[in-house]
């Protein structure tokens, strides 16, 4: 079992993650249309990287752009939930070891306990974002089942990894869960909401370009005030 | 069942039509027949895979439903708040669910998503700086209104203007006779005060073409005389082309791609014929908007750009003060406090936030910002065609709680606002919520402002 799913399937896994993200955003920037959307893409494009570059920019940085500050409790969450899901899963030294093994090579690692740290807060904030979502009025009535079964296949990796970590009741059963829920969690993140995750840098970069070349770009005096 | 006589898939293309819907007092007869109108799903599936590409796309799907975009929205806090005016609703129940069901819609959905899309949503785009994502919100309503109006579901007064584009290239029943009438009506009704002034008409060559908005010609025929007073004492070579005068477009609000571009093409038409350097676009932001941003778009202009380059009047005014060739009298400077109203459609989505502060810097004493300003100011309830739409009135008065409090907290009397849309919907904010305000455009202030050179000055008796 073990073998199958680190082997066959988690090549398919990758597979999938990997062409996926490169096929559908191929597919969003051949899907870009400068009559339609009303941006010239292709003139003065100088204008509108330099915005694009800004509009990915502060939207990295937290309390940068005034939506970030005008929101501090959704901003703190947000970057804590994403920081601590990336950094916990690229920088593991267990995930690192299976990488030096199988390929010859890692990333650089953090100490357990600090990537122990990490998992709990992706599992906190996810919950308080679950919370959001059944107590903000503006947040419920957007609310689908599907937001929450992606939140919760996005940290069922996470729970499952931490409850095989501290070797809680089965730790094989743990171990297989964590694989096989991390494994889905690859396969749908370029088929649904989760693709966010690449396309991100891409609709954050059009709208750049469209205010950059279109909507005032070329007479604004410091850039968008993002 | 009655066929439909005013509300048809098919857009007003001649005056005996036109005038024929400008009877149906308010509509009435219009919005009845709306409701047995047939939505044609397939037409509007064609719609959707011809023009529904991956950015629309994109958006809708990505959409994490944060509810990021609530706060942002005028219309969500006007409405204390009321869920159902969150931005992503607004559009994900509207579009999305067109989108969704590939255009497989009936008839109730299509007059819900009209209400949403006219008279919930200015399209001020601020929502698009508050998402994680830049999802433009407004961008879509646009899109939706589209849709809505190849379909015939689009408010009595939209349909009407989009006519009036069509058959007069005006966005009122203004003709070219009119247009050139009004103009020298205008010299003889100031020549006794300003004997030089002149409104020189299809002068080939000049260094500025200055454009307008019909309702100066139709209404507010001062604000023409205003402007060719100010271009003379600021010494400008200047004129105004007899045919393409006309920069607003009520197409572009009720969502007709068509006569948007129509009527774009008759000012670069003009362009093409007298030659200018530039063009001037009076004060008015959707004006400036549809001429200057989308419509080169709408006319194919490989550049995105107009054929010539073309200035807002507020830029106009900063370079005039700046070079000196418009002098403010410094004991005539406004002394009382004064705020600036940002039009969302020159601002946010031109660029020009510098400029209205430059030419503060100029006339006020006590210049006080609203919060926030520039890039994210608020809508004054008003844009997006929302002004003219007696159905949706209540919903316009009330989004126009946040610009009231806005104002309110300046504690100024006076707002300046350079753009008609803004300028009506704060008098109507005045008439509605009596706050004690006055409103303005920049030309009346700088022609009391200004220092009138000896050769302009009236004779004396």
């Amino acid at each position: 079992m073990y073998n199958l799913l680190t082997g066959p399937l988690a090549w398919i896994s990758f597979l999938i993650f990997f062409i996926g993200i490169l096929i559908r955003s191929s597919l969003y920037i051949k899907g870009l249309d400068s009559n339609i959307d009303r941006v010239t893409y292709r003139v003065n494009t100088l204008f509108g990287i330099k915005e694009a570059v800004r509009s990915i920019f502060f939207w990295l940085i937290p309390f940068s752009t005034r939506g970030w500050r005008t929101q501090p409790v959704m901003t703190l969450l947000f970057f804590i939930f994403h920081i601590s899901l990336l950094a916990s899963t690229l920088f593991l030294k267990a995930h690192n070891m299976i990488l030096q093994e199988r390929w010859g090579f890692c990333i650089i690692t953090i100490p357990n306990v600090v990537s122990d740290y990490l998992t709990i807060a992706v599992i906190v904030t996810a919950s308080i974002l679950i919370i959001r979502r059944i107590k903000l009025p503006q947040v419920k009535i957007l609310t689908k089942r599907s937001d929450y079964l992606i939140l919760i296949i996005s940290i069922a990796p996470f729970l499952t990894g931490f409850l095989a970590f501290h070797q809680f009741g089965h730790y094989t059963f743990w171990m297989l869960t964590h694989i096989i829920s991390g494994e889905l969690l690859l396969i749908v993140i370029p088929f649904t909401k989760l693709s966010h995750s690449f396309l991100f840098f891409l609709t954050r970069a059009q709208l750049g370009m469209d205010y950059g070349i279109k909507r005032g770009g070329m007479k604004r005096q410091k850039g968008m005030a993002w | 069942m009655d066929k439909n006589i005013f509300c048809t898939p098919n857009p007003v293309n001649d005056k005996e039509a036109l005038d024929a819907l400008l009877r149906d007092k308010r509509g009435q007869q219009y919005y009845d027949e709306m409701k047995r109108l047939k939505v044609d799903t397939a037409a509007l599936q064609k719609l959707l895979n011809d023009t529904c590409r991956s950015r629309i796309r994109t958006w809708l799907e990505i959409c994490a439903h944060c509810g990021m975009c609530a706060d942002a929205c005028a219309f969500y806090l006007s409405n204390d708040k009321n869920p159902e005016q969150v931005p992503s609703y607004k559009i994900q129940s509207t579009l999305g669910e067109i989108v969704r069901q590939k255009g497989n819609v009936d008839n109730a959905f299509m007059r819900y998503a009209m209400d949403v899309a006219w008279g919930k949503c200015t399209c001020c785009n601020r929502c698009s700086l508050y998402c994680p994502f830049g999802i433009d919100m407004g961008v879509l309503m646009s899109y939706l209104r589209g849709l809505l109006f190849s379909q015939g579901f689009v408010p009595w007064e939209m349909k009407i203007g989009s006519g009036m584009h069509r058959i007069f290239r005006a966005q009122m029943d203004v003709t070219v006779e009119d247009w050139v009438d009004t103009c020298e009506w205008m010299i003889e009704e100031y020549e006794d005060e300003w004997p030089n002034l002149k409104i020189p008409v299809d002068k080939k060559n000049a260094d500025i073409m200055y454009t307008v908005n019909a309702r100066e010609a139709k209404h507010y025929p001062d604000d023409i005389a205003e402007a060719a007073l100010l271009f003379s004492i600021a010494g400008e070579n200047w004129t105004v082309p007899s045919e393409g005068w006309e920069e607003t477009s009520l197409a572009m609000f009720a969502g007709d791609w068509e006569g948007a571009q129509l009527q774009v093409k008759s000012v670069y038409d003009a362009m093409d014929r007298l030659k200018p350097k530039r063009m001037v676009v009076t004060e008015c932001g959707h004006a400036y908007r549809a001429t200057v941003i989308e419509g080169p778009y709408w006319a194919g202009l490989k550049s995105g750009k107009t054929p010539v380059t073309t200035l807002h009047y507020v830029e106009w005014v900063a370079e005039a003060l700046r070079s000196g060739r418009l002098k403010i009298d410094p004991a005539k400077k406004i002394k009382e406090p004064v705020t600036y109203h940002d039009s969302c459609n020159y601002i946010r989505n031109g660029g020009l936030s510098h400029i209205g502060r430059e030419i503060m810097s100029y006339i006020a004493e006590d210049f006080r910002e609203m919060t926030p300003n520039g890039d994210h100011n608020f809508c004054c309830g008003g844009g997006g065609g929302l002004n003219g739409i007696g159905k949706y009135r209540q919903e316009r008065n009330t989004g126009q709680k946040v610009k009231r409090d806005q104002i309110l907290a300046t504690g100024a009397k006076l707002v300046i606002t350079p753009c008609h849309n803004c300028w009506d919907a704060i008098r109507d904010l005045e008439e509605t919520y009596k706050i004690g305000i006055r409103w303005s455009f920049l030309k009346p202030l700088l022609l009391d402002m200004v220092i009138v050179p000896e050769h302009m000055k009236p004779k004396e008796e």
